[in-house]
């Protein structure tokens, strides 16, 4: 089975997220990247589903130079072997543009199942994996916590809010992952050692299909207007408890009529 | 003044709080007109028309609800190319947005999505890397799709009198590629849920385990409020992971927001810090947290939140 697996590199979420003064796009210099975390879950379920069924895990992920980084985690992991979509010419492509890049991306490794992270930790959409589907024709199966596989037929629970739908359809299809779904493994130092001899192509818009008069920020579906830092909420009361800490509360509560 | 479209979220029949929310954010923008999918829509009609929907869109063939997304996506690109709206709003729960991004790939449109005020020029507003940033972003192709943050906008009652036209749509293969065999509903009480909820009381590493999660609910009851939970409580497997408050899990937007046990990582701030009034109970009072408060006791939660709960009760 050809898996492709999606990854990402994001700010690391404890470092100082900023948008660039003059694009208004992602400062990536001023934080840590790393992989993103949701994405950690996809590649362990890709895994799983090539150690059941046989096949190969490819990891695709379109970003800058960085972006090696967390395409190498994937590979220590003990996914076979990577796609890297890179060019200047994507910087600052929206969520509708980046969904155009990576299907045209998928055109070229092909795929049965496309499995990815719910969201990403920087820009939170959440719109890629239905995004995917709809521009591939093929069955939007997200927000799973499980996925089943017998030959040509998935299915997968897809969390809601009232618990989960059971849904069911054919290969190939985009699957997104939810936390919980599995324990993504560490990577072995077997595996660190290995990562380094595995291949990775580079793709440039051209190399991948994708028209470049279709992706980045000039061509944005859409576009920032203005970005400040939030106003930092008034400083509240802090009180330490005295054995009355509870009734106090309850006090405050009431002057704010919440009881 | 142009239609807005409003996607109305619904559990059979049962509006959800959130589609109120976007018939006023829709009727300062333009005019409101709901969009209904799947059965139900007899018993919510009253409902809609209290909060100002003054035409609504009756798609009510059950094979609508029967697929993942993909149908709705289609009634939306079908009505947004027979009348032409200024936008589309939906909320911004994970279906939300799912569909929003479908409409926007069959539009080729440009989709805004979580944010939390829409602003004259449809400039949405966005509280972004755990709520750091305010930043303002607009479509500038194709029909604007925005997804709203669930109780970010307060509904106002507006009376209108709904034109109701019945539509229907032809579903394609595709749209009915993912089919959904069954609804699995878990118990969750009569507690609201997490989103929609005016309080949410949250518990975390402080509550120290699954058996005292009970002090967090008693509290929740006692509020009728809904119970969240912290990324180190799910992990530990004190309470399930569909209740996770925080970046990799709901982000919720509540009245009041009670913390308890919680230090307040960037991870859970980032779900909860749009909440309008924040109380925390964290015996450590270096804990990142009370930078948020307004109202904060350093304290012994086993002491602090039983009392509370108490006191409440005694107020009732």
């Amino acid at each position: 089975m050809n898996i492709v697996v999606l990854v990402k590199q994001v700010p690391d979420t404890e470092s100082p997220r900023k948008l660039k003064s003059d694009d208004s796009t992602l400062d990536r210099a001023a934080a840590d990247g790393v992989i993103n975390e949701l994405d950690e879950y996809a590649i362990e379920e890709g895994l799983r589903i090539k150690e059941a069924q046989g096949g190969e895990v490819t990891v695709l992920s379109m970003g800058p130079d960085k972006a090696t980084e967390s395409i190498r985690k994937a590979l220590a992991m003990g996914a076979d072997k990577a796609v890297h979509v890179i060019d200047d010419a994507l910087a600052g492509s929206d969520a509708l543009q980046t969904s155009y890049a990576i299907a045209q991306a998928l055109g070229r490794t092909g795929f049965d199942l496309v499995v990815l992270g719910s969201e990403s930790t920087d820009a939170r959409t959440g719109v890629l994996a239905a995004m995917l589907a709809e521009r591939l024709g093929v069955p939007q199966l997200s927000l799973a916590n499980k996925v089943e596989i017998d030959g040509s037929a998935i299915k997968v629970q897809r969390q809601t809010d009232y618990g989960f739908d059971k849904v069911e359809a054919s290969l190939p299809a985009v699957v997104s992952v939810v936390e919980k779904i599995n324990e993504p493994r560490y990577p072995s130092f077997k595996g660190i050692m290995a990562a380094k001899k595995k291949p990775v192509e580079t793709l440039g818009v051209a190399d991948a299909g994708i028209d470049a008069s279709q992706v980045g920020l000039a061509n944005a579906a859409t576009e920032v207007v203005d970005f400040a830092e939030a106003p930092p909420r008034a400083q509240g009361q802090i009180v330490t408890d005295e054995g009355d800490g509870g009734a106090k509360i309850a006090e405050f509560l009431a002057s704010k009529k919440f009881v | 003044m142009a239609e807005i479209l409003v996607l109305v979220d619904h559990v059979d029949g049962e509006v959800k709080k959130v589609a109120l929310e976007l018939l006023t954010l829709a009727n300062r923008h333009g005019e409101a007109a709901a969009v209904w999918v799947g059965p139900g829509y007899e018993n919510a009609k009253d409902r809609l028309a209290e909060y100002g929907a003054g035409k609504v869109y009756v798609a009510a063939d059950e094979e609508l609800t029967s697929y993942v997304v993909a149908p709705k996506a289609a009634l939306l690109a079908q009505l947004v190319a027979e009348k032409s709206p200024a936008a589309v709003l939906v909320s911004a729960t994970a279906e939300g947005k799912e569909i929003a991004g479908r409409l926007a790939v069959k539009t080729g449109s440009g989709v805004l999505t979580d944010v939390v005020d829409v602003a004259d020029g449809l400039v949405g507003e966005h509280s972004i890397f755990g709520g750091g940033i305010i930043a303002h972003a607009k479509v500038k192709t194709g029909t604007p799709i925005i997804a709203v943050r669930p109780n970010s906008i307060a509904p106002e009652a507006a009376p209108a009198t709904p034109a109701e036209e019945q539509v229907s749509v032809s579903l394609s293969d595709n749209d009915k590629a993912a089919k959904i065999v069954e609804k699995v509903v878990q118990e969750k009480g009569e507690r609201p849920d997490l989103t929609e909820a005016a309080i949410v009381v949250s518990g975390g590493r402080g509550v120290g385990g699954a058996e005292n999660f009970s002090i967090i609910e008693g509290l929740a009851d006692s509020l009728g409020a809904a119970v969240g939970a912290s990324r180190a409580a799910t992990d530990a497997g004190w309470y399930p992971h569909s209740f996770q408050v925080g970046q990799t899990g709901k982000t919720v937007s509540p009245q009041l927001y009670i913390a308890v046990g919680i230090s307040g990582a960037i991870q859970h701030r980032a779900g909860m810090q749009t909440s309008k009034t924040i109380v925390a109970i964290n015996k450590d009072p270096e804990a990142p947290i009370f930078e948020l408060v307004d109202y904060g006791i350093v304290g012994d939660l086993f002491q602090v939140a039983p009392q509370l709960t108490e006191e409440i009760n005694k107020r009732k």
